[in-house]
């Protein structure tokens, strides 16, 4: 049984956001200011603005296998293939029973519920037409289970539920089961088909928290003053994770190393988000990777562009690192690519890995009038940001019901 | 609707719920899970394609009469002609 505190590493990436399907491209886009919002025909509803991904599920799919399974079974496909072909693994000799694969999600099973309700309105609601693949595609582990069947990964594949700190809890979890031995391999992350699902276009349209803008590009602007809410995206992000003596052994890549993460709960309200309990969930973090505030070079910030969630948000991270932390620069990474939903931690994470190499911050794009309540030192606005080290980067997620997730990336140093 | 053009409709789901599938060669005696990757939600699968494309039923008892083109075609036929089909 490994060491409790083993150290994690990650060694793959795969993602599909709505402006690249790789991390190289995804990066380039980032550094460059290009967004990926669109228009989209709704149902009930007409366009509306989202972030649409455009791989192509057929890379690693068969037409049956995109037509039985759910639009989150293909991303979460599409991802782990190609994180296992970055990571280098000889996936041929890995052990499948030994592999673990932990998706964190918004929710799911909502497009496919709809879709079959649209399909019976047809037939009078003739319930005999219902579709009797209803529910191996709307069970809750569905994306985790369509990607075991896919890989022959016989080990743990599910799901965690976490609202939208789902896709920092795929890495957590996913940490956790290597350090306790259940597996010797995760592929773990989030994913979200959710702009296929009406209601939740709907649910943010009836909570005055759907973003609009004749530009869809410049839609999802967090922290600017005109924002008007969030823009709902698609997309996943998957990492091959291993323990380090793991991976160093067969010689892989090591983008970083999970320095250290904390999950909590606010405990107050449905929608509204807490800042005293964000600020308690990074501090945690911190302290568990023992790090101080001036340590952290790059906080990705949760900010989803509704006028109230951001201005707590930088509550929470003012508390934090307002003061004293001069090498700490702040982005977002929803402002090119909307709200991934589940997938959003893990992608947003991925966006600034690159940072590392690069010593390059990515900028929130889209501020023409920065919120003073948002004005947080070190916001990285507009344009990327050249900066002299970056050593350490601070990822928040945080969700509805009030599940608070950060999660600490360290540069490798054997 | 003759035999033939039974036969046809059937090919005709099949193609749609098995796209991967060379179809150009089924053989009308053969069983059909024998020469294509269909399980069993497949065939679920031709009896809701049957069901609204075609007003046809087919009641669990008789899914073995879709086992191939042929025991198709003598099975559904008479529905179709039932139907003024």
């Amino acid at each position: 049984m490994p060491p409790a505190t083993a150290r994690i590493v990650i060694t793959g990436v795969g993602l599909t956001a709505p402006n690249g399907d790789s991390l190289a491209e995804f990066r380039r886009h980032l550094l460059a200011g290009v967004a990926g919002v669109e228009r989209m025909e709704i149902r009930y509803m007409g366009p509306q603005l989202a972030g649409v991904c455009h791989f192509d599920p057929l890379r690693h799919q068969k037409k049956k296998e995109v037509r039985v399974g759910t639009r989150a079974g293909s991303i979460s496909i599409y991802c782990a293939r190609e994180a296992l072909a970055d990571s280098g693994v000889a996936w041929d000799t890995v052990p499948k029973d030994r592999v673990g694969i932990y998706l964190g999600i918004t929710e799911h099973g909502n497009v496919e519920t709809e879709n079959e309700i649209y399909n019976i309105s047809k037939f009078n609601y003739d319930t005999k037409f219902w579709s009797h693949y209803h529910n191996p595609r709307t069970v809750a582990n569905n994306p985790a289970g369509e990607t075991s069947l896919n890989l022959g990964v016989t080990g743990p594949a599910y799901t965690i539920g976490a609202a939208c700190a789902a896709g920092n809890m795929g890495l957590v979890h996913a940490a956790q089961m290597l350090r306790l031995g259940e597996v010797d391999f995760a592929l773990c992350g989030g994913v979200s088909e959710s702009i296929h699902t009406f209601g939740i276009f709907a649910g943010f349209k009836s909570q005055n928290a759907l973003a609009t803008h004749e530009d869809p590009k410049k839609a999802s602007r967090p922290f600017d003053l005109a924002r008007n809410g969030i823009v709902i995206s698609e997309g996943g992000c998957l990492y091959t994770l291993e323990r380090l003596e793991d991976a160093q052994r067969r010689g892989a890549k090591i983008y970083a190393e999970l320095a250290g993460y904390h999950v909590n709960s606010d405990a107050s309200d449905y929608v509204l988000p807490n800042p005293v309990r964000q600020t308690e969930c990074i501090r945690a973090a911190l302290a568990r990777a023992r790090l101080a505030p001036r340590d952290i070079h790059i906080v990705n910030t949760h900010a989803t562009a509704t006028p109230l969630g951001d201005i707590q948000e930088c509550e929470a991270i003012r508390a934090v690192f307002g003061e004293g932390c001069p090498d700490t620069a702040i982005n977002n990474t929803k402002s090119f690519i909307g709200h991934c939903m589940g997938a959003a931690g893990a992608l947003e994470l991925a966006g600034n890995l690159p940072s590392f190499d690069d010593l390059t911050v990515h900028p929130t794009i889209n501020v023409d009038n920065l919120d003073p309540q948002c004005a947080l030192p070190g916001l990285v606005l507009n344009s990327p940001l050249r900066v002299a080290r970056v050593d350490t980067i601070l990822n928040n997620s945080f969700g509805m019901l009030g599940i608070n997730s950060t999660l600490i990336v360290s540069r490798f140093v054997p | 609707m003759t035999k033939d053009e039974c036969r046809q409709v059937v090919l005709d789901i099949i193609a749609d719920i098995a796209p991967d599938e060379d179809l150009s060669n089924v053989k009308p005696d053969v069983r059909l899970r024998d020469q294509l990757q269909l399980d069993s939600m497949d065939f679920l699968d031709i009896v809701m394609e049957l069901r609204k494309r075609h007003g046809i039923e087919v009641p669990e008892a008789d899914y073995l009469q879709l086992a191939s083109l042929d025991s198709s075609a003598e099975y559904l036929t008479p529905k179709f002609v039932a139907l003024g089909k």
